[in-house]
């Protein structure tokens, strides 16, 4: 059977970012262990969509997974490794903020399994991290990094923010710097996006009001900042040795991340936790996003008679899903609140639209053997176009995006979407 | 029932925009009991939502009441409500051809406005009685006496009596309502003589087809008979008369001479009912019609499109319908290279574009793209003949064009003293010509410019505002045409030339109108995968140049968790986004920016 990847949410934060809208929020030690026991209930629930299959990678998300007590980290991990089938191969990440980190629980996640970090850095600017909220300085960041490194963690990534109030070329190019000289595998260099609903999307059009007053402000950089900053990150990360793999990734050799990929060539993934999403065969699954109902739904002690009525109320929604193939519903318990089933046009636009994502490309041969039908039949029009535009070539039977393609991405993406 | 006519009284409110005439109206129909309290809300006549949001009388609405005099007489009040905009003083002389007397509303802070002048000569000149009311004397800054005075002064009409009121609160309210007794008469006409009536106003209902507002000037309409619209010629059975309840039609078994109300008929064709024809007694006709109004024509014009090109034909329909009972709109299709099938309307201002635009909108439910509005310009051909140009994409080449004339409007402007300089510059910069300035009083002054309406289409209205900091109020008609130089200016996007952006310009003023116009477009047109350059020309000269820069940059960032759904959601928003834009050539403009050109100039 095809490989399977694992996705495990963690929605607990010391402080929400400004510019954040995953779904992460602060909360007590109490209420984070009532999540970690939901999470393995729902872990052994859906134990069976793996069941037979080699997990190829497991990323534990957030939020701030390391926010964990070394307590809940341990019983969550010990989980993961007894419920589903790891290998010495598989990819173990866990994303962590710096300052959230202590010898103690490096240790622990090391002796868990996790073989791969993943370090929220965002900025090596003090006063650019202070303009984002977050809860940590450029020190702390050197600290907790040289700490993995000392626990023996040998594949750590770095995020860097670009495209952030009042970041100049010369600001992003000095916080870059300092991430290089720290020396990662592996760096995800992406671009601040305001999001609705978030503070800065508030704060950001607060500054665009009181710009046309002719206040002073501190403006998001432009367009062309914006275009400089990718130019200089590719310049900079190819000189010391990384390699773009994704739009917004790079890695040394064969230190490219695993998981990620998974997403862009749509290899199945099952979402674990609150508001986790899942690709299992032709469907798309969402977890709820609401905690206490997730919690309740999972906490037998916490609440049993709420539980059975759910579980009454779902057994004849989920009567037939509990003989779905793929195993994912075979629990009574639903906790989707929303299924796509994907359609073969559903799958052929994500296959262009995820997979050239990756410089690699969308393999001509493989959307062949998986749709019966050429590449060029279903786009031929589309691609002839994007090639006149430059934004696409095609090289050894694979499409991807050129240079050009690479910096407007959405215009090739978005074409590939049926009316 | 038979009805004294002795007891009828049929009036309007005139005044100034702002100077309380609706509330006066809602405080009238709540004092007679008309509405119960549960009925009663604020401003009952205006009973279009566009009406009550912007608080201004676009339609006119008329009402029955019934009002007990202090002498223990009961009087049939019939109250139509006029608009106060310039733009819809058609609409008064409409009404006012309804009534017998007037009710002068002024605003005791503010006293007589352009508005004030312009709605009482109209009264007059429909043979009304004015009775003047001062209003708003509960305001700190109300100078009753003052405003006294000036209604006599300016207005040439003894205010000595007029009640000092307060519509807001409900002060003195009975005194207007008592005078309207001694001082509005009584309607005149013979009940048994020949039916004459004049339409006043129309509307379309869906179930009971065209309802005809009417003033009956002699015999009595009732159901059964045939009548005759007598400029149309056609001759319809009457089903239904009645009179105006608050917000209802109440039928009623006959409406004599004096009475205002309405009647309906099996009228199919709406445009059998004309506002202004006389309707009369097939069996018994009048000797001759009454005589109407003067006809208006529209001053304004500009493209009107369906954002969706498939709802040409609901667009039409709306049109037709609004047409019904606004005799000034008028449209004729069109069709424009960059926005498919539309119409050319014609408006009388600026306000009644904009009214109509959201009434299109709001109560047919229709996305619109408008283009620059402009005005009607005489060309004169070389051939000797002249043709009326609404549309600057049908001007003939200039080797066929002799001269070319505009219209101008005397424009009377009434403003504080201390905004005369800032309202005089604003004049001159619109090519006005100063004709004179008088002090009404020591603070106040009266201006008259002659203008050309083109330059007052577009913005005047809020620079004026903005200038004098809300002081200044402001008044016109068209005065005639004249000679002036006049070239099309014409908007080229990536080299191709956009019919919907082309408008006529004084030729002094086509460079800073095309150099503001591409500014403007270069913020409207989004960055494409080329660079876009915008220019304006003036007979194939290119004036002004801007350029949208290609695009640079233009990627979603990572993706989170494996949550593809919403990553494509973002790339269909995207997409469609790019659908709703009109593709001129190889470059997709977005709506707004047609329609930003209205507001060139705003500082």
């Amino acid at each position: 059977m095809e490989d399977i990847m694992l996705y495990v949410h963690i929605p607990f934060c010391v402080k929400k970012c400004l510019y954040c809208d995953f779904l992460s929020a602060p909360a007590d030690g109490e209420s984070q262990s009532l999540y970690v026991d939901s999470l393995i209930r729902e872990m052994e629930q859906k134990s069976l969509v793996a069941k037979g299959r080699n997990i190829s990678s497991v990323f534990i998300g957030g939020g701030t997974p390391t926010i964990l007590s070394d307590a809940n980290m341990k019983k969550l991990l010990e989980a993961i490794n007894n419920i589903y089938k790891l290998s010495e191969n598989t990819e173990f990440t866990c994303e962590a903020n710096p300052g959230t980190v202590t010898k103690e629980k490096l240790m622990l996640m090391r002796k868990n399994g996790i073989n791969r970090l993943s370090f929220g850095v965002q900025s090596m600017d003090d006063e650019e991290l202070k303009l984002l909220g977050r809860i940590h300085s450029a020190a702390d960041a050197f600290e907790s990094y040289k700490m993995a490194r000392e626990c023996g963690f040998e594949n750590i990534n770095l995020d860097i923010m670009s495209s952030l109030p009042g970041q100049s070329e010369v600001s992003y190019a000095k916080s870059l710097e300092k991430a290089i000289s720290m020396n990662p595998e592996h760096i995800s260099a992406y671009s601040l996006i305001i999001e609705e609903g978030t503070q800065f999307y508030e704060k950001y059009h607060e500054d665009v009001l009181k710009c046309s007053k002719g206040e002073k402000t501190i403006f998001l950089p432009d367009e062309d900042v914006e275009y400089a900053i990718t130019k200089l990150t590719e310049k900079m990360l190819g000189e010391a040795g990384y390699h773009r793999y994704e739009v917004s990734n790079f890695a040394k050799e064969g230190r490219e991340c695993r998981h990620n990929c998974g997403y862009w060539l749509r290899r199945d993934y099952l979402g674990l936790g609150l508001g986790a999403a899942s690709l299992i065969g032709h469907t798309r699954y969402k977890n709820i996003s609401d905690l206490s109902e997730y919690i309740s739904i999972y906490n037998t002690a916490a609440n049993t008679d709420k539980k059975d009525t759910l579980l009454r109320e779902n057994s004849i929604a989920t009567t037939e899903n509990a003989v779905h193939e793929n195993g994912v519903e075979t629990s009574n318990i639903s906790t989707y609140e929303n299924r796509e089933e994907l359609t073969v046009m559903n799958e052929m636009e994500e296959t262009m639209f995820l997979g050239l994502r990756l410089v690699s490309g969308v393999s001509e041969k493989r959307f062949y053997e998986k749709f019966g039908v050429e590449v060029t039949e279903v786009y031929g029009e589309r691609i002839r176009k994007l090639t006149e535009q430059g934004l696409i070539k095609k090289e050894n039977g694979f499409f991807s995006l050129t240079d050009r393609g690479f910096d407007l991405g959405n215009n090739v993406f978005s074409c590939f979407l049926f009316d | 029932m038979s009805i004294d006519q002795s007891r009828i009284r049929n009036f309007c409110i005139i005044a100034h925009i702002d100077h309380g005439k609706s509330t006066l109206a809602d405080r009238i129909i709540e004092k007679t009991g008309t509405l119960t309290d549960r009925e009663m809300q604020s401003q009952v006549l205006d009973n279009m939502d566009l009406e009550r949001e912007r608080g201004i009388t676009i339609k006119s609405q008329a009402v029955r009441i019934i009002y007990k005099s202090k002498a223990g007489e009961e009087y049939i009040f019939n109250l139509i409500d006029t608009p106060g905009h310039v733009d819809f003083n058609y609409e008064v002389s409409r009404s006012l051809a309804a009534c017998d007397g007037a009710i002068l509303v002024v605003d005791a802070a503010q006293g007589v406005e352009a508005q004030t002048l312009g709605n009482v000569y109209l009264a007059l000149d429909h043979d009304l009685d004015v009775m003047p009311v001062i209003n708003k004397v509960d305001l700190p800054s109300a100078m009753p006496d003052e405003v006294e005075k000036e209604i006599e002064d300016v207005i040439g009409i003894d205010a000595s009596d007029a009640p000092r009121i307060s519509a807001k609160t409900g002060l003195n309210i009975d005194d207007v309502l008592e005078q309207i007794v001694t001082k509005i008469p009584a309607p005149t006409g013979d009940k048994t003589a020949p039916l004459q009536a004049l339409i006043f106003d129309a509307l379309y209902d869906s179930y009971k087809g065209v309802i005809v507002f009417i003033r009956v000037k002699e015999g009595t309409i009732k159901p059964g008979m045939q009548i005759k619209m007598m400029a149309t010629g056609a001759t319809e059975e009457v089903i239904e008369v009645g009179y105006f309840g608050a917000g209802q039609f109440i039928p009623c078994d006959e409406l004599p001479a004096g009475m205002v109300g309405y009647f309906t008929a099996s009228i199919k064709e709406v445009r059998k009912t004309q506002v202004g024809d006389t309707v009369t007694d097939v069996a018994n006709p009048c000797a001759e019609p009454l005589p109407g109004y003067k006809k208006v024509n529209p001053m304004v014009y500009c493209g009107v499109y369906p954002a969706d090109s498939a709802k040409y034909g609901d667009l039409r329909d709306a049109l037709e319908k609004l047409q019904i009972n606004d005799a000034a709109l008028q449209f004729e299709p069109e069709t424009s290279l960059a926005l498919g099938f539309g119409f050319r309307c014609g408006f009388l201002g600026l306000l009644h574009l904009e009214i109509i635009q959201e009434r299109l909108e709001r109560e047919f439910g229709l996305d619109l793209v408008t283009t620059a509005p402009g005005v009607v310009y005489h060309v004169h051909k070389t051939d000797g003949t002249m043709m009326e140009l609404t549309n600057p994409s049908n001007l003939p080449d200039p080797s066929e064009i002799d001269f070319m004339e505009e219209p101008v409007v005397a424009a009377e402007i009434m403003v504080t003293s201390d905004y005369v300089g800032a309202i005089m510059t604003l004049c001159q910069e619109r090519r006005g010509v100063y004709k004179s300035m008088e002090y009404i009083e020591e603070t106040r002054a009266l201006i008259k410019y002659d203008m050309p309406l083109n330059e007052i289409i577009y913005d005047f209205f809020d620079a004026l505002k903005s200038r004098s900091r809300g002081y200044a109020s402001f008044d016109y008609e068209l005065k005639g045409y004249v000679k002036s130089e006049l070239v099309k200016l014409d908007i080229l996007i990536n080299r191709e030339q956009v019919d919907a952006l082309s408008f006529i310009v004084f030729k002094g003023s086509a460079y800073e109108r095309g150099r503001r116009m591409c500014e403007r477009l270069k913020e409207e047109i989004p960055r494409h995968l080329f660079e876009i350059p915008i220019q304006a020309a003036v007979g194939g000269k290119i004036i002004a140049r801007e350029t949208v820069r290609a695009m640079r940059k233009d990627v979603l960032a990572k993706c989170y968790g494996g949550d593809i759904s919403r990553k494509k959601k973002l790339l269909e928003k995207q997409k469609e986004g790019k659908k709703r834009m009109r593709q001129v050539g190889s470059v997709e403009i977005p709506q707004e920016a047609f329609m930003s050109v209205l507001k060139l100039d705003e500082e």
